[in-house]
């Protein structure tokens, strides 16, 4: 069974993410006990899912490398992952936990040597890489996994291929009698660090998402850039592999449209950018992008990097919400809609267009397992009336990497007072 | 030009965007475009039109009201609905338009050959007179809105049109003897009379 040892003193945080793992670390390097739940096999959440930054261009690997080891040195930090919180009950300064954690049917014992593994047969679509590639049925989630701790997908529990993993490993740890376990705990505080989804990008029906193999999401593209990805870093496109050198752009999929999602997902425009940069430097002057947008929002000190890529010659930016994609015979599809500067009609062709799918909170309005306040886009409101919960992060509003680091750590601070509250240090 | 022409331009003289949103149905919505583009690209017959429908809203914006109001943009909208479905800040674009073109009208500036506006007046005539459509009337109306001689040839090229939709019950030669009405012909008089008085009164409120 596992253990947790807590008090209403402890902290604790839901969700592993780049904005759980600071605010985790954050209160944990002051001395309090924190103990962070992750839904995932690993921590880093989709910061780990990047391929690189903006607007420096830099690699998130760079970062989570930092926190992982903060983790793994501080001694007030407890992590379990492949767990969910299912219900919070109590006050601020008096909460129980409930947590449920699912089995990963690999022990503490596990070298990560990759022996079960090579054992297996049977592939599974990799959510890593959005379900681009597929992954074993005894895998490490990716390269960089904390912990390095290998997974047996549960679909291979019951044949014969769990027990040539277990046959595989040398050193005991797959264990294929782990079973679900519930646990309860006290607590002072809660940060809230759920994070963010991507858009369902099939409910923009005039796209196609769902019709065409070739209209793709930029989390997906990004997985593409990645030489980790499924296609070593190779920007091919999914219907026929063929290389993807004139690439579409369209802005607001899914934002800033009333049937869609109310708010501005702020992130999308810089992704975009950044991922015309990876257009430009895989292939050169045969590089033909185009980004569709109805107005750009670099904000502030971004304006620098807009541009940047407005400079580059082969970059086209064209104001624009496209009305429909369609694919022609060879499956290249094709953007239609009025350019709004000049109100010319356009029909242009691509090798793949990518739609810059906008942020929605991953908790559900109805799911939440604590009272909580919500704004009507579904993302928490720092209100009162939440007591000892906070948000940190993208279940807070819709920000990139650098806010969301920012506002984990102010929600660090909040939930450090009330523990500090429980504990009779503060009034 | 019209009276009422003259007094609307003396009235809202350099804000046409006002003179939009007092007099035309839905016009309060014209300033919520946000000039994305996605209704005039999702507009199926947009490209036989001289200004689709975003653009008119950055022309009424900007002033251009002649140009608006005399364009044949808003007569061309078919109600097909696509760009009410796909704006993403739920302009009811069909309606606007809708609302300019009956605007254009009152202010006497439909060009006399306006195909579209020609057809609704002789479907209204035609409506106002059973409280239903005739439809052998109005289909013959259509026939013959251009002049008997090309009312002629029409009416025999859709010969075989006609007694197929005769055959199959779907048209009924008698009714060009007056038609059937409603079944309470008054009650729908007085719909229509109650109709006009508020429409009238919304009128008056603006001045126009």
């Amino acid at each position: 069974m596992t253990e947790v040892v807590a008090t209403n003193e402890t902290i604790l945080v839901v969700g592993g993410g780049i904005s759980g793992m600071t605010a985790a670390l954050e209160a944990a390097e002051t001395g309090k006990q924190v103990v962070l739940v992750e839904k995932r096999p690993y921590l880093g959440g989709r910061v780990s899912q990047l391929y690189k930054y903006f607007p420096k261009l830099c690699f998130p690997t760079c970062g989570l490398e930092i926190n992982q080891r903060r983790a793994r040195m501080n001694p007030n930090l407890r992590v379990l992952t492949m767990a969910e919180v299912t219900g919070i009950k109590g006050d601020k300064g008096n909460y129980t936990a409930t947590v449920k954690l699912s089995p990963r049917y690999v022990n503490g014992n596990c070298t990560a040597c990759g022996d079960c593994e090579k054992a297996v047969s049977a592939e599974f679509d990799d959510e890593y890489n959005y379900g681009l590639g597929k992954r074993k049925g005894a895998y490490l989630p990716y390269r960089m996994a904390m912990p390095t701790q290998y997974v047996i997908d549960p679909r291979l529990i019951g044949t014969e291929e769990a027990d040539k993993a277990k046959a595989a490993c040398k050193y005991d740890a797959v264990d294929l009698e782990m079973q679900e376990e519930t646990l309860d705990f006290p607590c002072g505080a809660v940060i809230w660090a759920t994070g963010w989804q991507p858009y369902d990008a099939a409910k923009i029906q005039p796209y196609g998402y769902d019709r065409f193999p070739n209209v793709i999401t930029s989390v997906e593209f990004e997985r593409l850039a990645d030489p980790q990805g499924p296609t070593g870093g190779k920007l091919v496109r999914p219907s026929d592999g063929k290389e993807a050198k004139k690439v579409a752009f369209i802005q607001c999929a899914g934002s800033r449209d009333r049937n869609h999602l109310l708010h501005c997902s702020r992130i999308c425009c810089m992704a975009s950018l950044k991922q015309c940069t990876y257009v430009a430097d895989a292939w050169g002057a045969e590089a033909e992008v185009s980004v569709y947008y109805i107005d750009m929002r670099a904000i502030d000190r971004f304006e620098d990097f807009y541009a940047k890529v407005r400079g580059i010659e082969q970059v086209k930016f064209i104001k624009s919400k496209p009305a429909s994609v369609v694919a022609d015979k060879e499956g290249n599809p094709v953007v239609h809609g009025v350019d709004t500067e000049g109100y010319k009609r356009f029909a242009d062709t691509f090798d793949l267009v990518v739609l810059a799918v906008g942020m929605e909170p991953s908790v559900d309005k109805d799911s939440f397992p604590v009272d909580i306040v919500l704004n009507r886009e579904g993302f928490i409101e720092a209100d009162p009336g939440n007591g000892g919960v906070f948000a940190a992060g993208c279940a807070s509003d819709a920000l990139d990497v650098n806010r969301a680091v920012q506002h984990a750590t102010g929600a660090a601070l909040r939930a450090i007072q009330v523990v500090n509250g429980a504990a009779g240090v503060e009034g | 030009m019209s009276d009422l022409n003259t007094a609307m331009i003396e009235r809202y003289r350099t804000n046409f965007l006002k003179e939009v949103e007092a007099n035309v149905e839905e016009g309060e919505w014209v300033k919520m475009c946000m000039q994305c583009g996605v209704c005039s690209g999702s507009c199926p017959l947009g490209k036989f039109w001289a200004h689709p429908p975003q653009e008119i809203f950055m022309m009424i914006r900007a002033g251009k009201r002649e140009e608006v109001l005399s364009s044949d943009s808003m007569w061309m909208c078919t109600s097909c609905y696509n760009c009410i479905v796909r704006c993403p800040r739920e302009l009811p674009i069909t309606h606007i338009m809708h609302g300019l073109a009956s605007y254009a009208k009152r202010l006497g500036l439909v060009a006399a050959n306006q195909p579209t506006a020609k057809f609704a007046q002789l479907f209204w005539n035609n409506l106002m007179k059973k409280g239903r459509v005739n439809e052998l009337k109005l289909g013959l109306a259509l026939y013959f809105m251009n002049g008997f001689g090309e009312g002629i040839k029409i009416a025999l090229k859709k010969q075989k049109l006609g007694m197929n939709m005769m055959k199959t019950g779907r048209m009924n030669p008698m009714e060009i003897l007056g038609g059937h009405a409603v079944k309470d012909l008054s009650g729908f008089q007085k719909v229509i009379q109650k109709a006009q008085e508020l429409e009238d009164a919304r009128i008056a409120k603006h001045g126009a």
